[in-house]
């Protein structure tokens, strides 16, 4: 394996967290105007950002080690995020534009009641609970006949971008029951506490950061642990693997489970702070997205797609204000020049670096 | 003398170790109590009319170490596929022991009733190092739990060990398998195989491709293993065939049946053998 998690390695990651950590404490003690002041805007841009890290390395759980390509992923970050955004929408009470016992989009549809599946949740503990049941769930169905069925590669991809599709499709519908086309939006509080305060911002993105910090840690466990290796065995061989006795089916049902399940996390951690969830978050494009975040931060080593996700996010940011028209275009320069000319992302590219310097210096001894 | 491994059973001491035991003549286990440890009957395998098998029968006894050879398209390969799951027989049946119906198991489960195989072309984890590639063959609970918490021990540690100085790859086992040599790579998948302590090997041409010092290394590998496990190797290479079969069995098949068996000798010297493979 790559020698990626040193010691050295690690003191950055840490150093990393700390400074992330330190930013909403700094944006709360100074006022506007002082020199250590952080922007809220900044706080707002950086913790939407950890949500896509978070997404991005769950990807990389399935795509860099078990060499499952999933173009779908952008659906269980929707569904984590509408799990939460039911209870939100709950939480906003009698405050909406109709003041009604139901939200906005229901009294729209004039309907007079909850449909079934809106039942309970406006207790939030039950809400999180369908943040990791609905993805996981459904991962665990679609994955088991997917891989019992043996769909492998660019079949399997296509089918979870079909998936995705058809999830955008049925929320755009109002009948659906998930506010259709506006999704859900103007959101007032959550447990009390008002969504658009500077502390509530700060915790969740505190929290926020303890998830992405922990997802990194387990993931790092799980990719160094004897089920890791199963893992690359199968992205590498999958049927050489079953000669030996082992049954890919668990070992990547368990994976893609765990993925989907963290990427809706990273939705429900998503919604309070950007404010709105809509249909357009499965768009097929999203999920490519994803992919595109994984690939340019490095695949296959768990902290590249946190890279990846940072700075092509980084980037978005700041083309949609300078240049609007053109990020697309960027975006698939970005992808066709990773693709041929870093195969291995940013973190590929700063090993070789650190490759030729070293045989730089071998070459500089006597 | 050493003993030979029953299905069901695993090694009393550790392979490379001088055995103790002596070969049993009647095997414990239940599942070879004929001294038969896998039985072929009448297999046909079929692929859109052409019958790449064609009643094969064919049954291999517990210890022995049998040679197949055969034109090419004879069914060879056709065969162990049909023994490893991989190819699900037309028609027939085929037993490991006296009750595992091999034609009804997955490949996995095959792999771990104990039938080991090493296919034509090396096929090791290239981005593995050579100790994780022994590691990830070795005989556990392969389920996903199990290898969630694993934690080698000692002892399979020392397992891993003496099957490294088995095949002559200690000093490389941190080395990627990808940047092993052709021939290293053979070997690793064979030491790979005796990490799956099965009761039955299939061996795939393992010297395609070597060079003679390669070849001569591998027949003494072999050597070493006769009588420890049951041993099916599928060879075209006749020098290598006569060196190991010594003066054990060998069967010859032609188009999907079984054409001559008995000694190195005896079919070197059959007429229809003569005819459809060594005289060309």
């Amino acid at each position: 394996m790559k020698p990626y998690y040193t010691r050295p390695a690690w003191s950055c990651i840490i150093a990393c967290t700390v400074i992330l950590a330190l930013l909403p404490i700094l944006n709360l003690a100074f006022p506007e105007g002082h020199v250590l002041h952080v922007s809220s805007y900044a706080i707002a841009l950086i913790g939407k950002f950890m949500c896509y890290a978070l997404a991005a390395l769950a990807l990389d759980l399935v795509w860099g080690y078990t060499g499952i390509l999933s173009l779908g992923h952008g659906v269980f970050f929707a569904l984590g995020g509408y799990a939460h955004g039911m209870y939100l929408m709950r939480a906003i009470g009698h405050d909406g534009v109709y003041q009604s016992d139901l939200p906005d989009f229901m009294v729209f549809l004039d309907w007079k009641a909850y449909p079934w599946y809106w039942s309970m949740t406006d207790n939030y503990w039950y809400c999180l609970a369908l943040v990791v049941l609905v993805p996981g769930v459904l991962a665990f169905v679609f994955g088991f006949f997917a891989f019992r069925s043996r769909i492998k590669g660019v079949y399997f991809s296509i089918i979870t971008q079909a998936m995705t599709f058809a999830f955008m499709l049925l929320f755009f519908r109002n009948n659906t029951g998930f506010g259709g086309n506006n999704g859900f939006t103007d959101f007032k509080r959550i447990l009390g506490y008002s969504v658009s305060a500077p502390s509530t911002r700060a915790v969740l993105y505190l929290i926020t950061l303890a998830f992405l910090f922990g997802a990194l840690l387990l993931c790092r466990w799980i990719v160094g642990s004897k089920l890791g290796r199963v893992l690359q065995a199968v992205r590498d061989s999958e049927s050489r693997l079953m000669f030996i006795g082992y049954n890919p089916l668990g070992f990547k049902l368990f994976v893609w489970t765990l993925s989907a399940v963290l990427c809706g996390i990273a939705g429900a951690l998503y919604v309070p702070q950007v404010g709105i969830i809509n249909p357009s978050e499965m768009s097929p494009g999203n999920s490519i997205e994803m992919v595109v975040w994984a690939a340019v931060g490095g695949r296959g080593t768990l902290i590249g797609p946190i890279i990846g996700a940072f700075t092509v996010n980084g980037l978005k940011s700041w083309f949609t204000s300078a240049f609007p028209d053109l990020w697309l275009f960027a975006l698939g320069a970005i992808f066709i020049l990773v693709t041929l000319a870093m195969p291995d992302g940013i973190l590929g590219v700063a090993q070789r670096l650190k490759g030729i310097k070293r045989n730089k210096l071998l070459k500089e001894m006597p | 003398m050493s003993s030979v491994l029953q299905p069901g059973k695993t090694y009393e001491t550790a392979p490379g170790e001088a055995a103790t035991s002596y070969a049993r003549v009647k095997p414990e286990g239940l599942d070879t109590l004929h001294g038969a440890i896998l039985y072929l009957e009448e297999i046909t395998v079929s692929f859109d009319g052409f019958k790449a098998l064609n009643k094969l029968s064919l049954d291999i006894s517990v210890g022995e170490l049998r040679c197949i050879i055969g034109p090419n398209g004879a069914g060879k390969t056709t065969m162990m596929d049909v023994i490893t799951g991989k190819t699900r027989p037309t028609a027939g049946t085929a037993f490991f022991g006296q009750s595992m119906d091999l034609s009804k198991m997955t490949e996995y489960a095959i792999a771990q009733a104990g039938i080991g195989r090493k296919f034509q072309r090396p096929t090791v984890f290239e981005q593995h190092t050579v100790f994780d590639n022994l590691e990830l063959a070795m005989q556990m609970d392969k389920r996903v739990k199990p290898s969630l918490f694993f934690k080698l021990s000692s002892a399979q540690k020392d397992r891993i060990d003496e099957t490294l100085k088995l095949i002559r790859l200690n000093g490389m086992e941190k080395r990627l398998a990808g940047l092993l040599s052709h021939g290293q790579k053979q070997w690793l998948e064979i030491g790979m195989l005796l990490m799956q302590e099965p009761q039955l090997i299939l061996l795939d041409e393992p010297v395609a491709g070597m060079s003679d010092a390669e070849t001569a290394r591998t027949a003494e590998l072999l050597n070493e293993l006769r009588g420890k496990h049951s041993i099916v190797v599928v060879e075209h290479d006749m020098g290598f065939v006569t060196e190991i079969a010594q003066q054990g069995k060998v069967t010859v098949l032609h188009e999907g049946a079984v054409l001559a068996e008995g000694t190195m000798q005896q079919v070197q010297s059959d007429e229809r053998v003569i005819e459809v493979y060594l005289g060309r």
